[in-house]
């Protein structure tokens, strides 16, 4: 399956879940979702998770106006600051923004994972946060003859998430390292597309030094190959970020015409579209 | 000379230090925080025996379970202390890295709110630290609140700052009070500077006849620690930083 495939199966109004910058980011994914969104077929509406902040890959998709809403805790491009995309989107009123604690994200996909309606959470009482979530509940812990109000979090199963991993094998079990909070995020997803720098003969699970960090087939729809996928963010101990790119890209995007100069030299230019 | 970040990161370092406060053995750092990781190092290099978890650490780091494992050892009470900061900050220690203006920021957009809603009531011990001390950051009343500086009975909550650090001064805080109190000034801030900057009120007035004490200066020992071995250890997770305040690269 190549790249284009994977993102060919993205439908619109799709509630895409992806990692931070710092754990697996799919960058190639994002950048062929854009290309893709500039075609006939443009995916168009979705919804975004991030799990449980956001960085690059959700702020070139808003850019690209392929975003209706976003949930997240945070959105920055870590020490090239701001996202600037987000921003201009957040103030013209063009994306719904639905604000998130990262722990609340997590217990969300915890419960998915489960299969139970609700977790309960520590924490939140006395945010904003929380207030503007009429979903989630508070109610009195009913284990406690005390005072001891906590917070319920519904539920959430993302329709698709998508992420980049080292290594897949011939089986589709997929290799994260120690970055197993992706796990969650698959278990809950109904559908996971994952991007990977190669793939290994043999079955990962069957090496007691890798299973540890492997997915299991039984969660991953698609996997293609993607050399370098994670680029700009770093991936493990393959390669680090490139933060002069990232300063290029959030200085690029802080105009309109900026970010569309970018897209044709790093998103659309035939030399990158792998 | 003595670089800025250089006596933020000392000041810091001694408030993790201060043997009134609730011990410290197992400290957290979360994103974009060079300041504190290198306060934390700092303590560590020193030869407190104290576990550093830094987030953000791409070799090494010490979670296989991400962001998930911090909150979940938070929730159980084994992070002693972390470190906040706040687009805004008010006079109660509220928090707000939502925005400014109508929810959720339509006037000035922060990043978000990260992990504080959850974490500034999980963990004994916060610092709040923001390098920028004017009158739009330290407001009378934040426009939004991520995380509350004081909670009501029946929330449950293990603490709340110690204080907070700025490029200005160190305040204290009082959490029977809501209030903080002014602590040290750094070099080149009076009392009237400080509060001309400050958009919330404050106690200390007590010092203003004789001018609060100065925050201390890094040891030289100090000093050869963070421009060595610290900076050493913060290279790959702060390039800009460590290129910045130390013209070392990775």
């Amino acid at each position: 399956m190549t790249l284009d495939d994977l993102t060919a199966q993205v439908p619109d109004g799709a509630l895409l879940a992806l990692p931070p910058d710092n754990s697996l980011s799919p960058g190639a994914f994002a950048r062929a979702l854009v290309r893709r969104s500039m075609g006939v077929r443009g995916v168009r509406g979705l919804r975004l998770l991030g799990v449980p902040v956001s960085g690059y890959a959700t702020d070139l998709l808003i850019g690209a106006g392929c975003v209706a809403q976003l949930q997240t805790s945070a959105v920055t491009l870590g020490e090239a600051g701001t996202a600037p995309r987000f921003c201009a989107a957040l103030a013209d009123g063009s994306i719904e923004l639905l604000d998130a604690t990262c722990p609340a994200i997590h217990t969300m996909l915890q419960a998915a994972e489960k299969g139970v309606p609700f977790l309960p959470l520590r924490g939140l009482l006395g945010s904003d946060v929380l207030t503007h979530r009429p979903h989630w509940r508070v109610m009195q812990n009913p284990f406690s003859n005390a005072a001891d109000l906590i917070v319920l979090l519904p539920a959430l199963a993302p329709d698709i998430a998508a992420f980049h991993a080292v290594l897949a094998d011939a089986h589709g079990n997929v290799w994260v390292g120690r970055r197993r909070e992706l796990a969650t995020l698959a278990h809950a997803a109904r559908r996971v597309f994952v991007t990977v720098e190669r793939v290994v003969p043999g079955n990962l699970l069957d090496d007691e030094r890798l299973a540890p960090g492997t997915i299991s087939a039984t969660y991953i729809e698609a996997v293609a190959v993607a050399a370098h996928g994670a680029w700009p963010s770093a991936l493990l101990d393959e390669y680090p970020a490139d933060a002069a790119h990232l300063r290029e890209y959030a200085s690029a995007a802080r105009t309109a015409d900026g970010f569309r100069d970018y897209l044709e030299r790093h998103v659309l230019a035939p030399a990158h579209a792998a | 000379m003595i670089q800025p970040e250089e006596r933020l990161a000392a000041a810091i370092a001694s408030l993790i230090l201060d043997p009134a406060a609730p011990p410290a053995r197992h400290i957290a750092v979360g994103a974009a925080s060079p300041v504190p990781a290198a306060a934390c190092w700092l303590v560590r290099l020193m030869g407190h025996p104290v576990r550093l978890s830094l987030l953000h650490r791409r070799e090494g780091n010490p979670f296989t379970e991400g962001s998930r494992e911090l909150f979940d050892l938070a929730g159980q009470g084994r992070i002693d202390l972390f470190f906040l900061g706040g687009g805004q900050i008010d006079g109660q220690a509220n928090l707000n890295l939502i925005g400014t203006g109508e929810w959720p920021g339509r006037t000035v957009r922060f990043p978000g709110s990260f992990g504080s809603a959850f974490m500034y009531l999980m963990v004994p011990r916060t610092i709040l630290f923001r390098e920028e001390h004017s009158l739009r950051v330290l407001v009378p009343q934040v426009d939004a609140v991520s995380a509350p500086g004081v909670s009501p009975p029946g929330h449950f909550r293990r603490g709340t700052a110690q204080a907070l650090v700025t490029g200005r001064c160190v305040f204290r805080f009082d959490p029977a009070a809501a209030r903080f109190r002014l602590a040290s000034l750094h070099p080149g801030e009076t009392a009237n500077s400080v509060r001309a900057a400050t958009g919330f009120d404050y106690d200390g007035d007590d010092y203003e006849k004789d001018g609060a004490p100065p925050t201390a200066d890094p040891t030289p020992d100090q000093l050869a620690l963070l421009r060595g071995p610290v900076c050493a250890e913060m290279l790959d997770t702060y390039p800009e930083f460590c290129a910045r305040v130390w013209r070392r690269s990775a």
